[in-house]
């Protein structure tokens, strides 16, 4: 135990450990996804790699990795390098603080939620960089796009998280889990005496996280029937494949992030288990849940148009974030007042 | 007033988005449709139009063609050249060359419907590829035939005198039937 709390090793361990989980879940994710798109549409997907198409996500990587990296012409060659860099880092940083389960947490902060959503911003900017330097003109209609798209979703998420701040009065995400402790009926989603509308938030945290990682139905980002690829259009080989393991790995944490603000992270839905490896298992269930929730909805609804994804965010879920702020504060606070006065 | 119906509107737009779910959700719960195409191959249609073949008369193993020529007068394109001879102990003429010339074949049917003794249909072959121009300009109808009246003599070995139970009879054709589709085309 003296040996595994040594600072050098824990974040030894980290580094290995989460790079490793950040690719495998890459590869993998995106075999579960072209599984999952081709069982929608009643095909098997992927199936001649290995047995049943395991070993495709291996095909995909020697693929990419035997391209040639290009930097075109006329391109800002720091910048059009850099950002592939830029957007991995984010969810990278993101997982340091998420509590995987009783004991397995890289470093648990007291402003862990602070930030997972500090970090998060950049990775818009990576996005905006990478299609600026690329100086493609359908690159920097799709940089245009996300800026304006992150912006409109970051404040019904940021609002939120807010309301959920004011519940738990901590920002450190084992608290928060640890909160949530003893069955289904205690985890925030569930926790209606608070706020009648907790699943109301969860749904539009739900829906802000999935226009942040630019998921469809709000793939602005790269929509690839209008703008080619967006961002990436100038990245090929392994340049190309690292936007798109950041793309993975933002969904992981945005569904691990879920997990634990609203469906109570590893505590066990029945009350009982959910110590070590059984916390464990209870986040990864959950969380893959979410993930696989992602992907459903991806192959579900076609890409909106732009201006009703801002409309979404302007006219809907602002204004409806905002009611569940005030309501979760009036809710709070009224019978204070109310045993003050009397 | 707005303020109720865009609450209304955004609740009635938030169901339509889980009844879509629920569709997809049904289909993905619904068996896979894909066919696996070298290794599984579907079923032809009962009009389907592959290139015209002999057919063997499923009761004496022999071609029916009588070799009248009438299939190759009434071809449009003129691509049907076949001879027959008067083999030993027959009545009438057999044929004994068939070659068509795929190439210029419109599928149109002529031949088919024209025959007096049914002697030719539409397979159902559609794996006709070839590296060779040749392998569709002279297809040998009679050779593949010939197969076909071998693998059906090999299929009934007991001498003609012994005539078989009629209920075997209509099985007949199917078994041969299915043996030269397997064959290579060229
Ligand atoms: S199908 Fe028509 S074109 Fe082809 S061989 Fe018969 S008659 Fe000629
Ligand atoms: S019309 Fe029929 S019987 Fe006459 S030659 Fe053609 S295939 Fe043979």
């Amino acid at each position: 135990m003296t040996f595994l709390s040594l600072e050098p090793i824990r974040v030894l361990l980290y580094l290995v450990g989460i790079c490793a989980f950040v690719g495998a879940n890459a590869a993998y994710l995106v075999l579960a996804e072209r599984k999952g798109a081709g069982r929608i549409q009643r095909r098997p997907g992927p199936n001649e790699a290995g047995w049943a198409g395991w070993m495709q996500p291996l095909a995909d990587g020697l693929k990419l990795l035997a391209k040639q990296i290009m930097v075109p012409p006329g391109t800002d060659s720091l910048l059009f390098r850099l950002a592939p860099l830029l957007v991995m880092a984010p969810p990278l940083m993101c997982l340091v603080t998420i509590p995987f389960g009783e004991n397995v947490v890289a470093r648990d902060l007291n402003l862990g939620l602070l930030l997972v959503f500090s970090f998060g911003s950049i990775n818009v900017m990576a996005l905006m960089l990478g299609g600026w330097a690329s100086r493609n003109k359908y690159a920097i209609i799709s940089a245009a796009r996300v800026v304006s798209q992150n912006v409109a979703y970051e404040i019904p998420m940021l609002l939120v998280v807010i309301t959920l701040l004011m519940m738990t009065g901590t920002m450190s995400l084992q608290e928060i889990t640890a909160q949530q402790a003893g069955g289904f009926w205690h985890w925030n989603l569930f926790k209606l005496w608070v706020n009648p509308l907790m699943p109301v938030t969860f749904v539009i945290f739900f829906t802000c996280m999935l226009a942040e990682t630019n998921r469809a139905p709000f793939d602005m980002a790269e929509a690839e029937s209008e703008l080619v690829a967006g961002a990436f259009t100038e990245y090929g080989g392994m340049g190309f494949g690292v936007f798109f393991m950041a793309e993975y790995a933002n969904i992981v944490v945005g569904c691990c992030l879920a997990t634990v603000l609203f469906l109570g992270g590893w505590q066990s839905p029945i009350g009982i288990l959910s110590s070590g490896a059984w916390g464990l298992l209870w986040f990864f269930l959950k969380t893959y849940a979410l993930i696989l929730t992602v992907i459903w909805i991806r192959w579900t609804f076609p890409r909106t148009q732009f201006y009703s994804l801002l409309n979404l965010s302007w006219k809907i879920l602002i204004p409806l974030s905002l009611a569940t702020l005030l309501l979760t504060g009036a809710m709070m606070k009224l019978p204070l007042l109310w045993r003050a006065l009397s | 007033m707005s303020l109720i119906t865009a609450i209304r509107e955004t609740f009635l737009g938030f169901k339509s988005l889980l009844v879509g779910l629920r569709i997809t959700a049904r289909e993905a719960s619904r068996p896979i449709i894909t066919v696996q195409y070298p290794r599984e191959t579907l079923k032809m249609p009962a009009r389907f139009r592959g290139h015209i073949k002999l057919v063997l008369d499923p009761e004496t193993g022999k071609p029916r063609c009588t070799a009248c020529t009438l299939c190759a007068k009434a071809c449009p394109s003129g691509c049907i050249v076949l001879d027959g001879v008067k083999r030993e102990g027959d009545k009438k003429k057999s044929v004994s060359k068939y070659e068509l010339d795929f190439t210029t074949c419109s599928l149109c049917g002529s031949c088919v419907e024209i025959c007096p003794s049914d002697a030719i249909e539409f397979s159902k072959e559609y794996n006709v590829v070839s590296l060779n121009r040749d392998t569709f300009e002279n297809m040998d109808l009679y050779a593949k035939i010939e197969a076909e009246a071998r693998a059906w003599s090999a299929a009934h070995p007991a001498p003609p005198a012994a005539s078989p139970p009629p209920a075997a009879a209509p099985a007949n054709p199917t078994a041969p039937a299915s043996q030269p589709l397997n064959a290579p085309a060229g």
